[in-house]
């Protein structure tokens, strides 16, 4: 391993690239939400000491005009493509290794550029120039170094790549769990990182903290153990009709990317670094490497695969693309996913310390549930898998969306808006999908109703449910009128809304609507 | 005393690196406890363990809002739960009690599948809710107990089930807010009583605001069967 010199590498990167791809900017302070949480803010909101993984209420207690964009990796990777198309134009070979960050070997570009610091400046100012985005650059040897080189703008002399990485802190590897624990041991910087014995390294914690440690020493950028495909792996497509919508592609990404992974499983192999492979009908080729973002030593899974390969066809198929006269001119016809680089796929191996919880593994774990969820979801049909969205609306079921697992689950706009005429918290845990008929009447057994001007007849007494005998009513409010959509004829509904309290202790959501009245959920 | 001291080392360190001590003794509290998964504290006098022992299996009967409430803390500490059959529980009602609904997964309609859905899904999440067809055979309920067992994940069954560690059911409850004619159903206090097999052998029951003003769940007074 230590003999195997890692290749100079040019890494290019964003600064905070999900805010700029947003529609932010370094000097504005900006930061991108996901689930909660600040995920990337502008240089302007760090300076307000907004950090990533602050909560959105923090974040704002600290800035209070910070502007909050939705995360959106597909359109990070969209905005991304003219950064990677430019400096594709200059230095070829390019890999993707996240939206906002790129590695490219560098040797053979420099000798072409006369020297490693013409070639930085060349490849600044041309994607500068082309694409008004501001780049920040590294080289240095393997791609772990270039990156880490590039996070500080630096030429990392070739061979001088230890000392380089010794003052880095331990997270720098990107590895969350054993971050935390060499911590807790101690061991604060990849130079500590580093002194400690390989064998021990491997025997306590595994191959691929041993292969962090590689990589704290400055060592090879890529798993020794990787190897360029045999070509039987690819996966192909002909599409016919042509594919010209995102949404189309989408689906065809994932059919092919399930295809892959299989055919990868089944020869026990992992992918670390994808290529994507288009052809436009009117003949244009179109091809972007991918490579797995932790630079570690376990591959893409199937839904990263497809994730990858629908934000690369989104890019191309909106235009994003600048080659030639602009767009592809037509659909795409084919569509080929060649895995580069594979290495064998150790499983996964359930960590010793801390325990399988999702808590401590929330990403390892993810995986498994992936796994789950794609079984499920074989046996019943995607969509049959679901999570929920609560949002807007005044009726129980129309608060709730469902979404089908892998689709992203959108807010939309009136979701975080005041709807009046909502009933209040607790809301009723089972909430009936058809709502029951039932009858309400008063103490002299007389049926209840509600007129137009929202006046009960008598007290409600007694409630019967479909067949069940009637329970005596002991507390009820209401009427709550809802009057939905009353300007289209078709969908308008209106209704008295009651709820009550029975004798067996049990609360009820019942409406009385056209005369009828209906069980719509049970507090129970 | 460790603990104090890590305290005070970290007050004199950036706050980058206070936040990751203060991540790290999260973690480590956390893995004390992950035989068990948390559940409110005023519920945790129901088990043996205080809270629902990984791999074993649970029925409540008659309350979708005591189910909401024993997954809650696991929704949030942060695990996966999934649901399996109807009807579903209410959305808006588990995200009140704090359930985050990204990792909470539903499948509505298992149809003749369901057993092998929830054997697939005992295989990955901390936590399974099942609302068992009618025609659930004893064989299914058998094996699906047993893999709850071997994968070291929580089976939550609302409705009968051969089998179970510990059974609760709502014995009484009574709904506080409403009026004649005015008011709205604000808060609950109810009886749950537990009934199992082994250590859960005893019969507990616990009284539970379910839930108490404000959505918290909390113990309204304990009383020992």
């Amino acid at each position: 391993m230590a003999s195997n010199r890692a290749v100079r590498t040019l890494a290019v990167w964003c600064p905070d690239w999900p805010v700029i791809a947003a529609g932010g900017s370094a000097d504005q302070p900006g930061a991108v939400l996901q689930a909660g949480r600040i995920f990337a803010c502008s240089a302007a909101a760090r300076l307000d000491g907004v950090r990533r993984g602050q909560r959105r209420r923090d974040a704002q207690s600290r800035c209070p005009e910070l502007t909050i964009y939705a995360d959106d990796p597909s359109r990070d990777a969209r905005m991304f493509e003219p950064v990677a198309e430019s400096v594709e134009a200059l230095v070829p070979g390019i890999e993707i290794v996240r939206a906002g960050l790129i590695v490219v070997a560098a040797r053979g570009a420099a000798r072409y550029y006369k020297g490693e610091l013409p070639l930085l400046a060349k490849v600044s100012t041309t994607v500068a120039d082309e694409t008004g985005y501001d780049v920040q650059l590294g080289l240095a040897d393997g791609s772990f170094t270039a990156t880490q080189a590039a996070y500080v703008a630096q030429i990392v002399p070739p061979g001088s790549s230890a000392e380089f990485l010794a003052p880095q802190p331990i997270r720098a590897l990107d590895r969350p769990d054993l971050a935390d624990l060499l911590n807790r041991l101690g061991v604060h910087t990849l130079g500590d990182f580093a002194v400690l014995p390989r064998a021990d390294v491997l025997a306590r914690f595994g191959p691929d903290a041993a292969y962090a440690h590689d990589l704290a020493h400055g060592f090879e950028a890529r798993p020794p153990s990787a190897r360029k495909a045999p070509p039987d792996l690819a996966v192909e497509m002909t599409l016919d009709p042509p594919v010209d919508r995102v949404d189309t592609a989408t689906f065809v990404a994932k059919a092919l990317a399930e295809q892959l992974h299989e055919r990868l499983a089944a020869r026990g192999l992992a992918c670390i670094r994808i290529s994507i492979e288009a052809r436009t009908e009117s003949g244009e080729q179109l091809a972007r490497s991918w490579r797995h973002g932790g630079i570690s030593t376990a591959g893409f899974s199937a839904s990263a695969i497809a994730d990858r390969t629908r934000w690369q066809l989104d890019g191309w198929l909106s235009g994003t693309i600048r080659s030639h006269d602009g767009r592809p001119t037509g659909g795409m016809v084919f569509l080929r996913l060649l895995p580069d680089e594979v290495v064998p796929d150790a499983g996964r191996q359930l960590s010793l310390w801390g325990s399988d919880f999702a808590g401590v593994g929330a990403v390892g774990d993810s995986e498994q549930i992936e796994r789950a969820l794609a079984r499920v979801q074989g046996m019943l049909g995607p969509d049959a898998v679901v999570t929920a969205v609560v949002g807007g609306g005044r009726e129980l079921t129309e608060q709730v969306r469902l979404v089908p697992w892998g689709e992203p689950r959108e807010v939309l706009p009136g979701d975080s808006c005041p709807w009046p005429g909502r009933l209040p918290s607790p809301s009723p845990a089972t909430v009936l999908a058809a709502p029951r008929a039932a009858l309400v009447t008063d103490a002299d057994g007389s049926v209840v109703e509600v007129d137009g001007r929202l006046a009960v007849s008598a007290p409600p007494g007694f409630l019967r449910i479909e067949s069940r005998p009637p329970v005596a009513i002991v507390g009820w409010a209401g009427p709550w009128p809802l009057e939905v959509r009353w300007w289209d004829h078709a969908t308008a509904r209106r209704r008295a809304r009651f709820q009550f309290t029975t004798a067996d202790g049990a609360g009820w959501l019942v409406s009385f609507e056209a005369g009828n009245w209906l069980v719509e959920a049970c507090y129970d | 005393m460790f603990d104090t001291r890590g305290m005070l080392h970290a007050a004199a360190l950036s706050p980058d690196l206070l936040e990751q001590v203060g991540v790290t003794t999260l973690t480590r509290a956390d893995d004390v406890g992950s035989a068990v998964l948390p559940v409110p504290e005023a519920l945790g006098s129901l088990f043996p363990e205080g809270g629902l022992r990984r791999g074993s299996t649970i029925t409540v009967n008659g309350s979708l809002s005591l189910v909401v409430a024993l997954l809650a803390q696991t929704s949030k500490r942060p695990g996966w739960c999934a649901e399996v059959g109807s009807p579903l529980i209410g959305s808006a009602a588990a995200a009140e009690a704090g359930v985050v609904l990204e990792r909470f997964v539903r499948v509505a309609e298992p149809g003749e599948q369901w057993a092998s859905v929830v054997a697939s899904l005992l295989e990955a999440f901390d936590l399974v809710v099942v609302h068992p067809p009618r025609r659930a055979s004893q064989g299914d309920m058998r094996r699906l107990t047993a893999r709850a067992r071997e994968r070291s994940a929580v089976l939550l069954v609302a409705g009968a089930w051969e089998g179970a560690m510990v059974n609760l059911s709502v014995t009484a409850q009574q709904w506080h807010g409403l009026g004649a004619g005015h008011g709205y159903l604000q808060s609950r206090e109810v009886e749950v009583q537990a009934l199992g097999r082994g250590a859960a052998a005893r019969p507990r029951t616990a009284n539970v605001w379910l839930p108490g003003v404000g959505g918290v769940v909390s113990s309204a007074h304990e009383s020992a069967a």
